[in-house]
């Protein structure tokens, strides 16, 4: 349980700091600091547990049928890195309260770091591999906020984008290796997975979940050819910097090349991949970061340079390769983060960072000057530092090397040039800025940090000096269980002694560092050789191909929509058409085997009438007011149809909705262009969508006929036998609607609902242009409504409400039911609209329509949630029968509930949508704010 | 039988598709019709087609599909929501942009039959002023030569 607890704790105080950030800059800092302090001490009390070798772990069900569950546990390696995320975050807590100044948004800042180290925490705790990549990409999410913190700068923008691209690009390829992993092995749980290292080695898959994986942590941990994004994260106020890029965020990219180990590495593959680029990025590193004038850029290239020396030793393959690289990931987050810091102290202190200004800045902060000499000191090797015992581990490492025949004494000597360039930064960093003459026009006259400034920086460096003296007493535990548990086997033998006697891995520093005082007391001419290359910036040429990537989407963007209509529709049915084609010509019989209806001369005299009329809606579709009709005797034959293939509700249905709907069509054509201009378009252009739309007719006739003529596999059989026994009716259709798919059905009378509002809004407070004369020129008749229809229509009123409410309670068992009635209804009252006029509608019948949908939606909701009152599911109906002397035997069924609200909704969003468009005609017409 | 509806059902694609793709807001609305009456028609059929077996039980031996049946039926009601609100954007964007092209460009609105005569008298004007003054500046051309 406590695991989950140094996980929660800082989560819990991720808002703090932005809430209490009126409190004072003090104050915030305390809060923040407060849950990871606890988290801290609640790890440390795990320890003697940890070091025991017992591993504490929280389990809880998440996403099971996904594979994902919130597990976590806390074995050495998580140990060791919650110490270093915890523990330097503290330190950086308490920097950044001096770092940054009035102006900048404290809380904010703390919140973004806060939100940062627990998404570390979560990802070096995790033990499914799912929630570990969650994490991962949180990490990758909230370094982009941290780096972006000043983003009122370019620079900080272009860098935060650039690490998430990078970033998030890895995080896409890990999500690929552990899905793959997932898939191979069966689970998702890391300690399963970490006992079936044969079984993924010999898998088929192994070198695409290697290569995704590596290019996951490669990303992550700035490694060649992806180190271009580390330096730019520079951008980032100095705390961030020291934190992300010393003890946290680039090392996940390590602590995931350690977690895995046990079950990836071992093979050609992975020593070739891994300390291959281990090598490249060390030496690449070390060799850029002799050139930066800046200072902080100078540490990013360092940083980069000693990832890939962690990146070389896990390569390495073998046990000792792998503890040096857990003991080299400590004293890398120690060093660096101190030097980071030192660095932030001259920038806030003197007003730059360039070197070339920078000078004999020992006169004005011998202290500050001290500590970051000590700290640079352990980053070039030198002995009785914590940097030189790993460096060593290094050296006496590439000596074991054979992997690469005759030539693996390649190895070691490159390690050493490495180490080389290592000392030479080193020296650099040392002379150039705390001596070397007198500092050139600084913006401010340097002078020591405040007391507490410089705390954070004197504890590591002391680390520093008492690993690097008593390296057993200070690490030797968490070594121990650190790396046991990367290798998940036993520990080889080593020693952690300061002095091993004169062997050939002392040579090697000692050729390093005299290596790298030649370099740095030749620099000039090297630099002059340097300065022939063309420097290229990686933001502008990261933004170029980003830039580039843009516009070329954007072509292809305009290519396939440019804007018009036609262009794009005609695109997709092409699309649709070569989709549903293509599986036609696989199709060797049209004609299946199911028995075929015999045709009778009623049937084909209305298929003939309505191609009929078809060919008239299309051939006169300029005369818009033939091809309205032509349409409704389509929709006419259409519901036909429906009756007569035993379809009664759909012929209802059909029937009901093609008289609102031509009413809608009637009134829309009154305020839309009475005529088409009579060829809209080319010859050329006409016959080419003609063409189109005939070839994709004809596959759709085809595969509707390919269809009929199959024999039929249903899942009807269920309903049909449950209909009476079920859901209390015996009307299929309707049970299906209100019961069986009832949750179906509320969706769409909402979607109806939705559908309506959105033309009340689009009607509202429209400007139309309203034709005084139909298009012959002839002015509207000057009877508005006709004396005979007003009578019949008034009269007919009740007999229509009859019929509807007939239709309804009828509904559950015979053809009908909400949807239809509801039409019914609404059609009766449309009639007197268009008999009377709104005025005299509005004054007997100020119902509310908008009103009117929300009851019917409350209605049939209500009466779904009803069932929870009774311990069933949502929508589950009940029924029962019922005698009364007179009626006779009838039924109850809460569906009828239901199916009242389907009823009111249809009326209400009918009514809606046609009588405001009818009233834009009028005085009435609808405003603002009214309905 | 089945060839016929399948023939009925290729006919509504065929209009609907050509017509969607004319250039004024309302053949596009007409062919969005036309091809919903083919798109039910065809999800219909997926139930086979069936004469004299409406699906009430106990109403006949043997039954229609009901399950098609059920979905077309919420599709009907969805389709009159889509033509609705499809119908009231036409002349909302006509009303707008003063015309009722299908890509709401922003076109100089149609002119009523008053203001195209006017315009077809002042052209007719300018052609014979500018005639006129063509015909004085050649006169006055073959003077100077």
């Amino acid at each position: 349980m406590s695991v989950l607890w140094i996980l929660l704790l800082p989560m819990a105080g991720i808002l703090l700091p932005v809430l209490f950030a009126r409190a004072g800059r003090t104050v915030t800092a305390w809060l923040t600091a407060l849950m990871p302090a606890l988290a801290l001490a609640l790890l440390l009390q795990q320890a003697p547990d940890v070091f025991a070798g017992t591993v504490p772990v929280y389990s809880a069900p998440w996403v099971p049928l996904l594979g994902l569950q919130l597990s976590l546990h806390l074995d050495g390696l998580a140990f060791l890195f919650c110490l270093l995320i915890l523990g330097i975050g503290l330190l950086i807590i308490l920097y950044a309260r001096y770092y940054l100044s009035e102006e900048d948004n404290m809380g904010l800042f703390y919140t973004y770091l806060l939100f940062f180290m627990v998404a570390m925490l979560g990802v070096v705790l995790s033990s499914n591999l799912l929630q570990l990549w969650l994490f991962w990409e949180l990490t990758s999410i909230s370094s982009f906020l941290l780096i972006s913190f000043w983003w009122h700068k370019s620079e900080a923008r272009k860098g935060a984008r650039m690490a998430l691209t990078v970033t998030g690009f890895g995080g896409l390829a890990l999500l690929g290796a552990l899905l793959l992993i997932g898939h191979v092995t069966g689970t998702y749980e890391l300690r399963e997975v970490l006992t079936m290292g044969h079984v993924l080695r010999n898998s088929e898959y192994y070198p695409a979940i290697l290569a995704l994986f590596l290019l996951g942590a490669f990303t992550k941990s700035a490694q060649f050819p992806f180190q271009f994004w580390l330096p730019h994260a520079m951008a980032a106020p100095t705390p961030v910097s020291a934190y992300l890029h010393s003890a946290t965020m680039v090392k996940a990219g390590v602590f995931l090349l350690a977690r895995f180990y046990p079950v990836l590495a071992g093979t050609d593959a992975w020593f070739v991949a891994v300390s291959l680029t281990g090598m490249a990025t060390m030496l690449v590193g070390a060799y850029i970061a002799l050139f930066k004038h800046d200072l902080k850029g100078l540490l990013a290239y360092s940083t980069v340079s000693h990832l890939g020396l962690i990146t070389l030793l896990l390569g390495l393959g073998t046990d000792l390769a792998a503890v040096a690289a857990v003991f080299h990931i400590i004293n890398h987050a120690v060093f660096k983060a101190s030097l980071f810091m030192a660095a932030g102290i001259i920038d806030h202190e003197s007003g730059t960072r360039d070197m070339r200004k920078l000078n004999g800045l020992w006169k004005y902060m011998p202290w500050t000057a001290t500590l970051a000499m000590v700290a640079a000191s352990s980053m070039a090797g030198v002995p009785l530092l914590n940097g030189f015992l790993s460096k060593e581990m290094l050296f006496s490492e590439t000596l074991h090397q054979s992997t690469l025949g005759a030539l693996s004494w390649w190895i070691p000597l490159l390690a050493t040039a490495g180490g080389a360039f290592a000392v030479a930064y080193s020296l650099r960093f040392m002379h150039d800025v705390f001596f070397n003459g007198e500092p050139i026009d600084l913006p401010r006259t340097p002078h020591e940090p405040p007391r507490y400034m410089r705390v954070p920086v004197e504890v590591l460096v002391v680390l520093c000096l008492l690993v690097g003296v008593f390296p057993q007493f200070m690490v030797g535990d968490i070594l121990d269980t650190a790396s046991m548990a990367v290798l998940q086997s036993t520990l080889p033998q080593y020693s952690l002694a300061v002095w091993h006697g004169f062997n050939f891995p002392l040579l090697m520093s000692a050729m390093a560092i005299v290596g790298g005082l030649t370099l740095y007391i030749n620099r000039r001419h090297l630099f002059d050789f340097q300065v022939q290359f063309a420097d290229r910036d990686a933001k502008h040429v990261f933004e170029g191909m980003v830039q580039r990537l843009i516009a070329g989407v954007t072509r292809l963007h305009q290519w396939l929509d440019d804007g018009s209509l036609q262009r794009s529709m005609f695109l997709l049915i092409l699309l649709a058409l070569l989709v549903s084609a293509a599986p036609l010509f696989e199709l060797v019989n049209t004609v299946g085997r199911h028995p075929q209806l015999p045709i009778n001369w009623v049937v084909g005299f209305c298929a003939a009438l309505m191609i009929a009329a078809t060919f008239v809606t299309l051939w006169w579709s300029h005369l818009r007011l033939v091809a309205l009709i032509a349409l409704s005797v389509v929709g006419l034959i259409v519901s036909i149809a429906f009756a007569y293939f035993s379809a009664p509700d759909l012929a209802l249905t059909q029937l009901s909705v093609e008289v609102v709907t031509i009413l809608l069509f009637l009134l829309a054509l009154f305020f839309l262009p009475q005529k088409s201009p009579t060829i809209d378009s080319k010859l050329t252009i006409i016959v080419r969508d003609f063409s189109v739309a005939a070839l994709f007719g004809s596959v759709v006739g085809t595969i509707c006929y390919a269809m009929l003529t199959r024999p039929l596999d249903t899942i009807s059989d269920f309903f049909v036998a449950n209909s009476k026994p079920g859901g209390g009716g015996t009307n299929v259709v309707n049970v299906i609607l209100v019961d069986f798919r009832g949750f179906d059905t509320l969706g769409e009378i909402t979607v109806l609902g939705i559908a309506a509002l959105g033309i009340y809004k689009l009607l509202a407070q429209m400007l139309v242009s309203m034709p005084s004369a139909d298009s012959k020129g002839y002015r509207w008749s000057k009877e508005r409504h006709p004396f005979l229809l007003a009578v019949v229509s008034q009269s007919l009123l009740p007999l229509a409400l009859l019929v509807s409410a007939y239709i309804f309670l009828r509904g559950h068992n015979m053809p009908g039911g909400g949807f239809i009635a509801g039409l019914i209804t609404a059609i009766a009252l449309i009639q007197q609209y268009v008999a009377h006029g709104v005025v005299w509608m509005k004054e007997r019948m100020p119902i509310n329509y908008l009103g009117l949908i929300a009851s019917g939606l409350l209605i049939a909701t209500l009466s779904g949630l009803g069932s929870w009152a009774f311990g069933h599911h949502f929508l589950t109906t009940w029924f029962d029968h019922f005698h009364l002397p007179l009626v006779g035997e009838f039924e109850l069924a809460s569906a009828m509930v239901f199916d009242f609200g389907v009823y009111l909704t249809v009326i209400g969003a009918t009514l809606l949508i046609l009588a405001n468009l009818g009233k834009l005609t009028t005085s009435e017409r609808l405003q603002a704010g009214d309905n | 039988m089945e060839f016929t509806f399948a023939l009925s059902v290729g006919v509504l694609t065929t209009a609907g598709i050509y017509l969607m793709l004319r250039a004024q807001t309302f053949p596009v609305i007409l062919g969005l019709t036309l091809l919903s009456y083919a798109v039910n028609l065809f999800l219909f059929a997926s139930g086979r087609l069936t004469v004299n077996g409406a699906a009430i039980v106990g109403h006949s031996e043997q039954l229609a599909d009901p399950l098609p049946q059920a979905l077309v039926l919420t599709a009907i009601v969805i389709g009159f929501a889509m033509t609705a609100f499809i119908l009231i954007l036409a002349i909302r964007a006509r009303a707008d942009l003063g015309n009722d092209h299908v890509d709401g460009r922003e076109l100089p609105p149609e002119r009523s039959a008053i203001e195209e005569a006017l315009a077809d008298r002042i052209e007719k004007n300018t052609a014979a002023h500018k005639a006129q003054h063509n015909k004085s500046h050649s006169r006055h051309k073959r003077k100077q030569s």
